[in-house]
């Protein structure tokens, strides 16, 4: 008898608990929820502190810009309601719109925002440039803030504007007053979407709450501008490492969309009718080949001319991507389809020549050491690259020692100037969005000297023609500096690039308006309830 | 048999010295940078360079880690390196479907092992034997996350009965809880099974031959009644064994199972860690789990006292 009593008061336990538990779900229930597969696992939640992607569209749910870049490239107001330049080009006055609250109901003021671009203008390579570039930056009255610069420079908005990391986000002052070099502790910003921290868990799922206060622009949304009109209630944003299981859960409709699916997984859904893929970004991104300018044989010119007369865009691009409708062969170092596109010497870059690669080799005294490929095995896009770098390399006589590491290790490695002997490398191959290298003083990969990346190119002439780009603001005089700094980077093999391609988004049918971007954004896009 | 605990525990310390200094000295010697992952690759040289200062990265091994022990004497595991968050709330955070998947897996082990086991031995020769042991090889000869795959396909895909990833609260309800932990518990048991089924095989065949279950049978002992009430408890402590050691082993295939069907536990923490080199939860996650394997084997060592009235300490 007492054992049926128990078995009865453990039934009617679980029968309460399950009432509650069902009440609690059923009004989750009723909200519009987007279950997603981000890019990547979010790991660092300031987009100031790093450049990561990831981090960088997370910010874009959270925060807000000053301006941001249309699906023409051109640069259109958000938070700014006016500015003004004075007649010299030095004073930028720039007024808030009414309306812009924080996530904690506070009002955005002139001086959040003046905190906020002095952060970013402490971490952002374009941002450190205007900032070379400021006398003062500082609040006028509540809505107001005033830009003195010291010489008249042509890239103010652009810089405001720009969609690669780091964009400049705004965070309230005593966020913003963080050590640049430390991460902010607090994610509180004024953009459409508030991150639900109670229910982060690391590694593997963000929420985002629709932010109810948030008033949007009145114009239509384009890219990153325009009015950001959201029209669900929550986003789910979680990550699977395991990329199979990842597209099976978007087959079975376990989650309704996958910002990046892998390209050679895509079949397991391309028949599914319940599943749209479309192409998520109009430029993509640029894969392309870093060198060791440091270490022989590629110290000598004719040796990097040599791997750029060896190298065929076609052959790495038919291997990572495939399908050829979402890649192309491009010989502008700042991306086909920028306003920086250029084709001033570019032929070496899109011409195979096998023979000439191998008397450049000769020419540069090759002596056949081995050439260190690094080859991040744990990278689908990267790796099968880098095996094609080592088939390419090996066509024009290099005798390659492919090293399979993990990113990680990799990216510890490139920061090696060490020689090839003392665990030093030689070439690497990896990729960019087209955004985020899409004029002179963006492209982190092919600065030279002093600010150069990992592969330490110098070609003394680049850096200044760079600040004069800078200054410029006529079109047709930026685009003769362009010009003239692609030809001298490709002389010079600074790097090479080795194609363009599109990724692709999936979504399952009831989801509808997704925003073709760099980073996917979660406002105009709508999910039928039905 | 407290002198026996407290000296026992006592033991530990030096074991997780040893450990804390192992784990730490291998992060240290590994290649790879946080600080290259934290800035990201359109960071500058020196921006890379800052942060990694600002980490503390760039200070000797010896400085870094007595650091690091006074904290962990004092209790503070540290904080991610990455989140920001402390080490010790982000390892409780993922401890819960963890526990789940496998707590579900040592049910499901138990339940049907132990007894194919048992059957096996009774029918020691028979085609039941042969197929019993036929699926113990197949079991332990293929990767977890091969059979994950294969149950994703067949139950998830083809068939639509279970979801294919994910863990829900048993805060969601009961359904939703087992319907997500069906799939990795029966990948991650099958290895389980089969080890358990041969020890048990092996152990109870033991006993069976012995003097004490040939009088039982003879003073006319159902089948049931001599398997598991006598032949069964006589063979407890290797089968005990087993099962406590797979738990330890369990620990090491709930970080691939985990990741497989993306449930957050903590296998999937450490993986994570490792890969962005977030060093303070790999060091401190590899130190509470060298905690659990010591616990583990004191608490088998205590059980066989009950098992067997012999052993004694």
């Amino acid at each position: 008898m007492k054992f049926s009593r128990r078995i009865i008061g453990l039934a009617s336990a679980v029968g309460v608990a399950c009432a509650v538990t069902a009440g609690t779900a059923s009004a989750q229930e009723d909200k519009i929820t987007v279950r997603s597969i981000p890019i990547g696992n979010l790991k660092v939640l300031d987009p100031i502190w790093t450049t990561a992607y990831i981090t960088r569209n997370h910010a874009y749910m959270v925060w807000d810009t000053l301006f941001a870049t249309d699906a023409d490239g051109a640069i259109q107001p958000q938070m700014v309601d006016s500015w003004e330049t004075s007649d010299d080009g030095l004073t930028w006055t720039f007024t808030l719109r009414d309306g812009l609250k924080w996530h904690d109901g506070a009002p955005v003021t002139a001086e959040d925002c003046v905190a906020s671009i002095k952060r970013w203008g402490a971490r952002d390579g374009m941002g450190q440039t205007l900032m070379d570039f400021t006398d003062s930056v500082e609040a006028v009255d509540d809505k107001t803030f005033k830009l003195v610069l010291n010489e008249p420079v042509g890239f103010v908005l652009d810089a405001f504007g720009k969609i690669d990391s780091n964009v400049p986000f705004m965070m309230p002052k005593r966020i913003a007053e963080t050590d640049p070099n430390e991460q902010i502790e607090e994610i509180i910003g004024s953009g459409p979407f508030r991150f639900v921290a109670d229910e982060w868990v690391p590694g593997s799922e963000v929420v985002y709450e629709k932010f109810e206060d948030y008033v949007p622009r009145d114009e239509p949304p384009s890219l990153a501008a325009g009015g950001k009109v959201v029209h669900i209630d929550r986003v789910e944003s979680v990550y699977m490492p395991d990329a199979g299981v990842a597209m099976a859960a978007l087959g079975s409709g376990e989650v309704d969309l996958h910002e990046s699916p892998p390209t050679e997984l895509l079949p397991m859904v391309e028949g599914n009718p319940d599943v749209t893929l479309a192409p998520n970004d109009p430029l993509g991104y640029q894969l392309f080949m870093v060198i060791n300018h440091l270490n022989p044989p590629f110290d000598n010119k004719a040796a990097r001319q040599a791997l750029q007369w060896g190298t065929k865009q076609s052959d790495y691009m038919a291997t990572i991507v495939g399908n050829p409708d979402r890649w192309q062969e491009c010989g502008a170092m700042y991306g086909c389809g920028t306003s920086s596109e250029s084709h001033a010497g570019e032929e070496p870059v899109l011409t195979l020549d096998v023979e000439r690669a191998k008397t450049l080799l000769e020419e540069a005294g090759y002596d056949g050491s081995p050439i260190i490929l690094m080859d991040p095995a744990d990278n689908s896009t990267l790796h099968p690259a880098a095996l094609v770098a080592a088939q390419s390399l090996r066509r024009i006589g290099l005798t390659v020692e492919v090293q399979a590491m993990d990113w990680s290790t990799l990216t510890q490695r490139r920061a090696s100037k060490a020689s090839v002997g003392e665990g030093g490398w030689n070439v690497f191959v990896t990729n960019s969005t087209i955004a985020g290298i899409s004029n002179p003083l963006i492209h982190s990969f092919a600065k030279n000297c002093d600010k150069a990346w990992y592969g330490w190119p110098c070609e003394e002439k680049v850096p200044d023609l760079i600040r004069n780009w800078a200054l410029e603001s006529n079109s047709d005089t930026r685009a003769e500096l362009v010009d003239q700094i692609q030809e001298l980077n490709y002389q010079n093999v600074t790097y090479i690039p080795l194609g363009q391609y599109r990724p692709v988004v999936a979504y399952r049918k009831e989801i509808q308006d997704v925003i073709p971007s760099p980073s996917l954004f979660y406002w105009g896009l709508k999910k039928s309830t039905d | 048999m407290t002198i026996y605990i407290i000296r026992r525990l006592l033991a530990t310390i030096p074991v997780l010295l040893i450990v804390a200094v192992v784990v730490f000295s291998i992060l240290y010697l590994a290649p790879g940078d946080p600080a290259a992952i934290i800035a990201g690759d359109q960071a500058t040289v020196s921006q890379v360079e800052d942060i990694r200062r600002n980490l503390g990265l760039d200070r000797p091994f010896h400085e870094q880690f007595l650091n690091w022990l006074g904290d962990i004497v004092r209790g503070d595991f540290g904080q991610s390196i990455f989140s920001n968050r402390p080490v010790i709330d982000l390892f409780l955070q993922r401890l819960e479907p963890t526990l789940a998947l496998a707590l579900t897996t040592t049910i499901i082990t138990i339940l049907l092992a132990v007894p194919l086991g048992v059957v096996a031995a009774w029918k020691a020769g028979s085609w039941i034997d042969r197929l019993v042991m036929s699926f113990a090889v197949v079991g332990f000869s293929f990767p977890v996350f091969v059979i994950g795959y294969i149950l994703i396909y067949v139950f998830s895909i083809t068939l639509g009965l279970l979801p294919v990833q994910g863990y829900r609260s048993l805060e969601d309800g009961f359904l939703p809880f087992i319907s997500h932990l069906i799939l990795p518990s029966l990948a991650l048991a099958m290895s389980f099974m089969a080890l358990v089924a041969r020890i048990t095989r092996a152990s109870v065949l033991e006993v069976l031959a012995q003097d004490h279950i040939r009088t039982a049978r003879s003073k006319g002992l159902t089948t049931g009644k001599l398997l598991f009430s006598h032949a069964l408890p006589n063979a407890a402590v290797p089968i005990v064994t087993i099962i406590g050691v797979g738990i330890a082993i369990l620990l090491g295939g709930v970080v691939v199972t985990e990741s497989v069907f993306a449930i957050p536990g903590v296998g999937r923490l450490v993986v994570d860690a490792i890969l962005a080199r977030d060093y303070p939860i790999i060091q401190g996650v590899l130190l509470i789990f060298s905690g659990v394997y010591v616990a583990l084997n004191l608490l088998l060592d205590i059980l066989y006292t009950f098992l067997d009235p012999r052993i004694q300490y």
